[in-house]
Order: structure tokens, then C-alpha cells, then sequence
């Protein structure tokens, strides 16, 4: 058995191809809940592509150009519509214990990527290069001194902050929404809840 | 439909689904909602706090940062780790302290870095510099201690004269001159870029100018923008701008003891974010907090079509709920 092979099989076994892009679900995904993360994703792409122009241009640039202060709030307001539409997401998974019959990691890479979003907005903050970087990188570095990681993650060193947030975190993020979406993919979408139903045997994460 | 699918959703009815329009149309409509808050909101800009601002507004307060500096009474002078051995900012719990045990690794000395630093590398430019500098160096410690004590003293009683301050005391030795060149120094707007030199010309680690404005300068300022930490200051944006409101929980232990009177704070607040993070994240397996869900039946509504079209008991199949 070589490698190939073998990841190949896992593959075709883990997510068959007529799973990875599904054209029949059940009925029961019909409801605006269900376009949380599809809108999370969407944000997503928005702040990767004004990002990238953004990095294309320099940190500067946006501070003197009337061109660089519209594609930086289309950043600042991708921040904003992503944060939203994700908690949403997070929520409604949530109150549908979507963890349900081995669902487990995918609650588990929901968490780390919020958590890792709030570190990439974090740096961005950090990033601004203005009043708003110097005050929350003054503000913010007791925090990680008390923490004692201070040294190591250096809020009032742009150049560390600018690659965690350009380079680092982007594709960290990345990386975990491809494993999101491949679990949800693999696994299907939760079954509903049964009315009266409380939690039992066969409702276990894994 | 895969075969394992069709088990999974047997019972179920199927529709017809198309992801790949649905996210189309989802970029679309996030791109146009994103355009149109871009286009009627702008984005927050607020330009830096400079030492040429503190010079030139306040240049008593400037004097009083480089004056805590000197005397080693300022907030980064006695800050602790990572910058020095302080323990004014120092924080531990019991025998749990991860800053002690990190140790000094951005060495800053205040009263070198941001003060005597600068003024020696004026000297060339102004030789007169030269004699202050070297008496103040040379001064006993106790000397030295007399000269700021008396100059903190007489500093609130201080005058402008031109751009010259003049501090009532003939008992502080050369600080008089050293002070009146610092603010000379701040007036042109290169003092951070001094304090931040490092023989090379490539820059991009401002630790060490960034530190020098932190306490009451850039306290006030940002305390006339209701940005301070006990304000809700980390989740907010100059102006009328949303913030990062995601960071409503780290924000809210800060105003609440004992995370608000304990001078451990930020670790408290560390501490418990990445617990609660934790149990967030393992939500899935907590009796308890994995219930809730089945006792706030927001699924109800989330699923009510669901229910209204299946009133019957759901086939044993896929019966694990119920």
C-alpha cells in the first residue's frame, strides 16, 4: 500500500466526492440559520482580497491616499460583518448542539478559529500604524507582560505584529476553515433535535 | 448522494441544493453590504500621539515624563519585567508570577533610553549640552536625588518663557538646561525617531518610542476619548466607530473586582479568559453546559418547519434524540 494510496482511500472514505459538493440535503436546512457560515465565509474572502491590496501597497499607504482609506474601511467593515455573521453561526450551533453523533471537532475548530480571528483582528488593530495601534499596543501589552509573554509576542514591535497579521494568522486561519468546512462536509449536517429530547447514548460528540 | 449519506438523512426529505450559487450570492450580497458601509461610513483614522504634541501643548508634562524617568519613578522607569527589574507593574499570584519567571528580555533603562540617549546624541549639534550632561553623570547619586527632588518640586509653579520653561529652584543643578534642551529636542518631532535609532536604517520594532509617552500623556488623552481600560477602552474605537465588541469578556472582568482592584489584574483576566475559552471549547462533552441547548429550545424555532412537517414520531433510524 503506498502513501498516495492510502490517503486516497481515507479520503474516499472520510468525504466521497458526491459529499464534497452535495446538490441534494435534507429538507431541514432550509432556514436563513443555515447561512451564518456560508456569510462568515464570504466576509472572510472580502478581508483576504482587501487585505491583500492593502499589503500590496505598503502600511502606509492607506494614511495618504483617498483610494488606501476606502479599500482600509472595506477591511475595517469585513472585520465587523465577519465577527457578526460568525458569533450568529456560533450561536445557532450552539443552541442546535451541533456537536451531536461525533460532531465533536468540529465544535472544537469553531472555537480555536474565533479564537484565532480575535488574535488576527488583534494585529490588525496593531497594525494601523495610528493612534488606535499606540493605544491598545500600550494598553494591551500588561496583559501579555503579566502573562509573561510579553517578549515573545511584542505588541509595540509593528514589524512582528504586521507579518503575525498579514502572513501568520491569515493562514492559520485559513488552514483550520478548511478543516471546518471538510468536517462538515464529512460528517453531513447535524440531524434536528427531537422535541422533548434530552441528551443520551448515540449523542456523543467523540 | 453518497451511499453514507443516504443512510445518514434516511427518514428525512431531501431537496434540491445548491452551494455553489449559494455562496455566489452570498459574496455578492456581503460585498454590496460591505461597499455601502465603506462608502457612508469611512473607517477610524486618528493620527499618533507624538512627543512634538506633548512639547507643544503641555511642555510641563513632558518635562515631568522625562523628569519620572531620570529619577526612576515612572511607569516604564519601574515597570519589572520585560523591561527592567521593577516591580511597579510587576504581577503575581502567590508563587505563580509568569512575567518574574520570563525575566528582562527588552531591556529598557528610562532614564538612558528615552532622556540622557537623546540629549548625547545632540551635543555635536549643540556643544553647549556638553557641560550639563557630564555634571549630571558625573554627580554623586545622593546629588543627583537632591537636584530631581527639588525640580519635581518646583516643576508645578513653572513658567513659559518663549519656548523656554523656566522652573522656579536655584537648587537642581543642570537639570534646568538638560530639560529646556529635551523640549527643544521633542519641539522638532525627532525624538522618537532618536530614542528608536539602532545603526541601522532599516526600522520596525518601535518598543522603545512607543514606551515613552505610556502614563499620564497618553493616559489623558485617551481618558478624553473614553478609551481607558476602565471604560470599556479595549473593545472601543476612537470616535463613534464600532469596536472590537467581540472582546466584550476580556473587556467586562476589568470592570468588575476583583480583576479591576487587583494589581495581578491582567493575569486574573488571562488566566480566566483561557479557562473559559477552554470550556468553551470542550462544551461538547460538559453534563451540564451541553444540556442547555435541550432546555432553551431556540432549535425549536430554528427547525420549526421540520417539526411542523414531521408531527408524527421520527422513524427509529434515526432515533437518537428522542
Amino acid at each position: 500500500m503506498t502513501w498516495t494510496r492510502t490517503v486516497r482511500q481515507w479520503l474516499q472514505t472520510e468525504i466521497p466526492y458526491e459529499d464534497l459538493l452535495p446538490d441534494e440535503l435534507p429538507a431541514y436546512v432550509d432556514s436563513y440559520v443555515y447561512l451564518f457560515g456560508v456569510l462568515t465565509l464570504s466576509a472572510f474572502v472580502l478581508l483576504v482580497a482587501s487585505g491583500i491590496w492593502l499589503a500590496m501597497a505598503g502600511p502606509q499607504w492607506w494614511h495618504v491616499s483617498g483610494v488606501g482609506h476606502f479599500v482600509n474601511s472595506i477591511h475595517f467593515w469585513s472585520v465587523q460583518a465577519f465577527f457578526f455573521f460568525m458569533v450568529l453561526h456560533l450561536w445557532a450551533q450552539f443552541f442546535m448542539a451541533a456537536w451531536r453523533h461525533g460532531r465533536g471537532a468540529n465544535w472544537v475548530t469553531g472555537v480555536l478559529l474565533f479564537v484565532v480571528s480575535i488574535l488576527a483582528a488583534f494585529t490588525g488593530f496593531l497594525s494601523q500604524q495610528n493612534f488606535d495601534s499606540q493605544w491598545i499596543a500600550l494598553q494591551g501589552k500588561d496583559a501579555f507582560n503579566g502573562l509573561g509573554v510579553g517578549s515573545f509576542f511584542n505588541l509595540l514591535n509593528f514589524g512582528q505584529m504586521y507579518g503575525f497579521h498579514v502572513v501568520v494568522l491569515p493562514l492559520v486561519l485559513a488552514l483550520l476553515i478548511a478543516v471546518h468546512i471538510f468536517l462538515v462536509r464529512s460528517k453531513g449536517v447535524v440531524t434536528p433535535i427531537e422535541p422533548e429530547a434530552r441528551p443520551q447514548k448515540g449523542d456523543e460528540p467523540r | 448522494m453518497s451511499q453514507r449519506s443516504g443512510q445518514q438523512y434516511a427518514g428525512y426529505r431531501m431537496i434540491e441544493s445548491d452551494l455553489i450559487k449559494e455562496l455566489t450570492w452570498a459574496l455578492l450580497a456581503m460585498t454590496v453590504l460591505v461597499l455601502l458601509l465603506a462608502a457612508l461610513f469611512s473607517s477610524p483614522d486618528d493620527p499618533t500621539f507624538t512627543a512634538q504634541e506633548v512639547a507643544v501643548r503641555e511642555p510641563a508634562l513632558l518635562v515631568h515624563t522625562a523628569l519620572d524617568a531620570l529619577d526612576g519613578q515612572g511607569a516604564i522607569a519601574s515597570y519589572g519585567p520585560p523591561y527592567n527589574h521593577g516591580t511597579g507593574q510587576l504581577q503575581a499570584l502567590g508563587p505563580l508570577s509568569p512575567q518574574r519567571w520570563a525575566g528582562v528580555t527588552i531591556p529598557v533603562n528610562a532614564a538612558q533610553v528615552f532622556v540622557l540617549g537623546p540629549l548625547e546624541r545632540m551635543v555635536p549639534l549643540d556643544p553647549a549640552l556638553a557641560s550639563p550632561l557630564a555634571r549630571l553623570r558625573s554627580a554623586p547619586a545622593s546629588t543627583r536625588a537632591r537636584w530631581e527632588s527639588a525640580y519635581a518640586a518646583a516643576l508645578p509653579h513653572a513658567r513659559m518663557a518663549g519656548e523656554r520653561i523656566v522652573v522656579p529652584t536655584a537648587a537642581a543643578g543642570p537639570l534646568p538646561a538638560l530639560m529646556n534642551a529635551y523640549l527643544a529636542l521633542a519641539r522638532t518631532g525627532a525624538l522618537e525617531s532618536i530614542i528608536n535609532l539602532n545603526g541601522r536604517v532599516y526600522q520596525t520594532d518601535f518598543t522603545r518610542a512607543l514606551l515613552l509617552l505610556q502614563g499620564q500623556p497618553l493616559q489623558s488623552v485617551a481618558a478624553q476619548a473614553h478609551l481607558l481600560g476602565n471604560e470599556w477602552g479595549m473593545m472601543k474605537e476612537p470616535g463613534n466607530y464600532p469596536g472590537a465588541v467581540w472582546l466584550w469578556f476580556y473587556t467586562l472582568l476589568y470592570q468588575i473586582p476583583p480583576y479591576s482592584t487587583s494589581s495581578a489584574g491582567d493575569l486574573m483576566v488571562g488566566l480566566t479568559v483561557g479557562i473559559v475559552t477552554l470550556i468553551l471549547a470542550l462544551v461538547p462533552w460538559i453534563p451540564g453546559l451541553r444540556d442547555i441547548p435541550y432546555l432553551v429550545p431556540v432549535y425549536r424555532i430554528i427547525w420549526r418547519r421540520h417539526y411542523a412537517e414531521t408531527s408524527q414520531p421520527p422513524p427509529s433510524a434515526h432515533g437518537h434524540d428522542g
